[in-house]
């Protein structure tokens, strides 16, 4: 046993693990210490100095969240001097930052605007710093804003970028008053290794970074008569959303998020969660093909380990860090845009109305799928497949300015045609969900028996473990799979992209035996993507996993093959998996890119 | 040079080549008594923060590690101070040998010289001397090796934490401390950092024990110090005095007889004035009677011809530039003492704004990450109270 250290905070004694910080004793005690640069997520910074405290018999003050607490520590967490320093710290943040808060996206939803209503900020006596500097707004992605003259220096993002993606496309340039958080030669962060997962942006507490949003256009199209509007919900908006209108998080919302895109106005209301179903026979059929091709055909054109495709963050970063293994890339296109493409084609001939009416919007938990949907390979339709892609939080901004009382909408379903999904389709929105649901469906085309896990769910690939592994035997084959009799399966899965390259380099190096791997980009799966509401912390991940594998238990059906939208498609349209129709609208190819 | 009322000492350039002897004297003891030594001196840091150097040594040599370091700052960067290159170009073995020594105490097999970028010059030279005693080390049987680690030339590498993270090729950013460099230093090992001038101290206690070099200065600040002499002065250069001396005396001795100010310590040091020179001694913390200031060694005189306001905003410029810019309290709060002082001198903000910024400088001592905000204070501190007229007309 490891001895408590003895600790006495705003006059109560407690007693502490050894290595415990300040700010996390004092929570013990449910005392609040105010943070900036300090995040659950990320390693500790200390350098916005808000949370500083007084510690009796030193000058000197300590900040909280990077000091470990020494036996018999006297903690005052809001005495004078701490109150002074506080308010001083607040005022200088607030001095070279662009307060115009009216004018600021995150109006309302950050974190130095709420400790200035905290400590009442009301006389600004210092020197407005902000307007004497030049400051620069990187809008050219389509995916990520860059304000820096919202940036408050607390390096929030640069620890994300480095320390959680190790994609290190922010890093902190110049010294002194000429510190900012930049890129690579100070290249607009569309034309750096940036992958556009967004997680500095839902790590930042300010407005520096934001996502590129799309509300107006699709207010634009909604109200124009002209067009067909319809739109498609990725599986993680459906547990996250409720965060965004006030409720609490974990909370099952698709039924109201449902009704609330039909008040919206869309025309349609379809479910991303149907492709995904579809993407699974797509990957699944591909999967089996390659295999097919090493055992028997001895063919190494199309080579394992085959990794997912459905995340376009990986995807961009794949291209830039791993152009030497593209052939290892499934050439599967994401739900989304397999939605896309089909939206114009197959709905549209459907319904009967001409694609060039239709404007396909979809709400993702993702700031990535913005820059997907602009990809110039993303037109195999004919038309732009995704007109426009809204995150999570553009449409809890859209519900509000509609005026609608989210709580009380009744729960509605998705329209048919695209709108079917299975609890395959939706544990795509949790890290491990993409290999679940595969694992759900190849099992059984190979075998014809269901895969051997209790009630289908494959606890090896659930939980936020950064890298997960799982072997399945294949026994019992029927004859047109005897090649796989006895291959035992190993699947790895793995999310964030610091953990995707730790895998993936023991690819590269060859001494990976996987057959198959999943990555997502963002830490825990798109439940926690760049598009999610605002704060994400490890707890509040928790609790949306916990959704999405309720949300999958709930359903009828549970195995992508199953969904009978997705047969039908196949039978009225596609044909077969993996076929040419399929190769034509579903897949598509990479590019490389610059390392930098 | 000078009138000589202060005693010069002799002691750090005193020519002693013979490092040989001091090491071999030295490995006959034990490294607890080496370390009682060191602590018997009273030998404290002479970077300008006076951490005792036995104390210093004591804690890394009880770190339990395989692997320890000991690195000599070398970054001599504050403004006014010049002395450290004097003892790299002159004695440079007096410091190689306080380098062993420690290693051999701390258990460290390796030693960095972190030299300051501007002084890339003296490479050469160092390291010629550097393999010379490479080879004495050997024939002693002492395995200590010592390289040079050239900086890229920010003042904030000289705080000891930044300086790892520069060696490590990171960003000179200061760490959050504790931990403290005793138990995790440069690449997370124990590491023992000492100002140059201090290891060449050393040299002259392993030479001839603490009692030599604790029978000058006063209690609390034992032994002699460089002082780097800059300024209105006749006699600018580089002097070895003893500690405890009052600015009076060193004004009487140094300036040209219109001495106004002294600046103690550079930009991060204290502004003496006049009126203060006979209570202000230099020297650290301790039984010194009224006020008593260490420094690094930058002693800057000032005559009346100079203008107070200009030589703080001069200051103030220089630490909005050097600040690192991590923490709040010194990225903004330099910036807006700077801007602040500048509008009371134009009349855009009242007189009674000083008091706010006196405040702030408060606050930044308090809560900036590492000496360097935190010290900004001393200077804006020492002009602001003492020269307050000269900031506002």
């Amino acid at each position: 046993m490891t001895k408590k250290i003895n600790i006495t905070i705003n006059g109560t004694e407690l007693a502490v693990d050894h290595g415990t910080t300040i700010l996390d004793a004092a929570k013990q005690l449910g005392i609040k210490i105010p943070v900036l640069c300090y995040h659950k997520d990320l390693c500790i910074a200390g350098n916005c100095r808000v949370c500083v405290v007084e510690v009796a018999g030193v000058s000197k003050l300590f900040a909280a969240c990077a000091t470990p607490v020494w036996e018999g520590m006297d903690i005052l967490t809001n005495s004078l001097m701490v109150r002074n320093s506080r308010k001083h710290i607040i005022e200088l943040l607030l001095s070279e930052h662009n307060a115009d808060c009216t004018k600021c996206y995150k109006n309302g939803n950050c974190e130095l605007q709420e400790l200035a209503a905290e400590y009442k900020i009301t006389n600004q006596d210092f020197i407005d710093l902000i307007h004497s500097h030049s400051y620069t707004i990187d809008s050219f992605s389509p995916s990520i804003i860059k304000d820096d003259s919202r940036c408050i220096r607390c390096q929030r993002c640069v620890r994300t970028c480095d320390e959680l993606q190790s994609v290190g496309a922010l890093t902190v340039a110049h010294k002194g008053d000429h510190m900012k958080i930049s890129t690579f030669f100070n290249k607009p962060i569309s034309e750096v290794v940036c992958t556009n997962c967004g997680q500095c942006v839902i790590h930042c507490p300010t407005g520096a970074l934001i996502e590129r949003n799309y509300i107006e256009e699709v207010w634009a199209a909604i109200g124009n008569p002209d067009k067909h509007v319809v739109v498609q919900t990725a599986p993680a908006v459906r547990i996250g959303l409720g965060e965004a209108l006030k409720l609490k998080p974990g909370e099952r919302v698709t039924g109201k998020m449902v009704a609330a895109l039909r008040r919206l106005g869309f025309n349609s209301v379809l479910d991303t969660d149907f492709t995904a179903d579809l993407t699974i026979l797509e990957e699944g059929t591909e999967l089996l093909h390659r295999l097919k091709s090493i055992i028997v055909e001895n063919d190494n054109k199309h080579p394992l380990p085959m990794t997912t495709s459905c995340s376009p963050g990986w995807v961009k970063f794949f291209e830039h860090i791993y152009p030497d293994l593209m052939p290892h890339m499934s050439t599967c296109k994401s739900p989304q845009q397999m939605f896309g493409a089909l939206a114009k084609t197959f709905y549209a001939r459907k319904i009967g109305v001409d694609p060039e009416k239709i404007v396909s919007v979809s709400i993702m938990p993702c700031t990535a799928k913005k820059y997907e949907a602009n990809r110039p390979e993303m037109r195999d339709s004919g038309f732009k497949d995704v007109d426009y892609v809204l995150t999570t939080r553009e449409l809890a901004i859209m519900i509000q300015q509609a005026g609608i009382e989210f709580n009380d909408l009744p729960e509605e379903r998705y329209d048919s045609i695209m709108g079917t999904s299975t609890g395959a389709g939706v544990i795509f929105g949790a890290t491990g969900g993409v290999m679940e649901a595969a694992l759900r469906t190849v099992y059984e085309i190979v075998t014809g028996r269901e895969v051997p896990f209790e009630n289908l769910n494959i606890q090896p690939v659930r939980g936020f473990d950064g890298v997960k592994e799982a072997t399945i035997k294949i026994e019992g084959t029927t004859p047109e799979y005897k090649f796989l009799e006895g291959v035992e399966v190993k699947c790895c899965v793995a999310h964030g992209l610091a953990n995707a390259r730790h895998v993936m380099d023991t690819v590269k190096s060859g001494k990976a035996d996987y057959h198959f791997i999943e990555i997502m980009a963002c830490p825990g799966g798109c439940l926690g993507g760049g598009g999610q509401p605002i704060p994400t912390t490890p707890e509040i991940r928790q609790k949306r996993i916990e959704a999405i594998y309720a949300e999958d238990s709930s359903m009828t059906l549970r195995k992508s093959h199953e969904n009978p939208e997705v047969i039908h498609l196949y039978k009225e349209f596609l044909g077969e998996p993996y076929g040419n129709l399929s190769h034509k609208l579903l897949h598509t190819e990479y590019s490389e890119r610059q390392r930098y | 040079m000078g009138k000589n009322i202060l005693k010069r000492i002799d002691l750090i350039f005193k020519e002693e080549d013979d490092f040989k002897k001091v090491l071999e004297k030295a490995l006959q003891s034990t490294n607890t008594e080496l370390i009682n030594e060191m602590i018997a001196s009273g030998l404290k840091g002479r970077g300008g923060a006076g951490f005792p150097t036995g104390l210093k040594w004591k804690l890394t040599s009880e770190a339990q590690s395989e692997t320890k370091f000991v690195i000599c700052n070398a970054d001599e960067g504050e403004p006014g101070t010049f002395k450290d290159r004097e003892i790299l170009t002159r004695v440079p073995y007096k410091v190689l040998t306080g380098m062993a020594l420690c290693g051999r105490i701390i258990g460290a097999k390796e030693g960095f010289i972190y030299l300051r970028h501007e002084y890339k010059y003296l490479v050469k030279e160092l390291n010629k001397e550097i393999d010379r005693f490479h080879a004495v080390l050997d024939e002693l049987g002492l395995d200590f090796r010592v390289k040079i680690f050239l900086g890229y030339g920010a003042y904030i590498c000289g705080e000891e934490s930044a300086l790892f993270e520069s060696m490590e090729g990171k960003r000179g950013e200061p760490r959050n401390k504790p931990p403290y460099p005793s138990d995790f230093g440069y690449l997370g090992k124990p590491t023992v950092i000492n100002n140059v001038e201090t290891l060449a101290h050393t040299f002259t206690i392993f030479q001839h024990g603490s009692s030599k070099f604790n029978e000058l200065g006063v209690k609390d600040s034992y032994g002699s110090k460089l002082f780097s002499v800059s300024g209105d002065t006749p006699t600018p250069g580089i002097y070895e005095l003893e500690l405890g001396m009052t600015v009076e005396d060193f004004a009487n001795d140094f300036g040209d007889g219109d001495t106004k100010a002294v600046q103690v310590g550079g930009a991060s040091g204290f502004c003496v004035p006049r009126k203060k020179f006979r209570e202000t001694h230099i020297g650290y913390q301790g039984k010194l009677v009224g006020i008593s200031l260490p420094t690094g060694g930058s002693m800057m005189l000032f005559n009346s011809s100079r203008s107070m306001f200009n030589l703080l905003t001069n200051y103030l410029e220089f630490f909005t530039e050097e600040s690192c810019g991590q923490c709040t309290p010194c990225r903004v709060g330099t910036q807006q003492l700077l801007e602040g002082s500048r509008a009371v001198k134009r009349g855009e903000k009242p007189a009674a704004y000083l008091d706010k910024l006196l405040a702030l400088t408060e606050t930044m001592k308090a809560t900036a990450k590492c000496g360097l905000g935190q010290s900004v204070a001393n200077s804006f501190q020492s002009i602001v109270e003492n020269f307050r007229e000269e900031m506002i007309y």
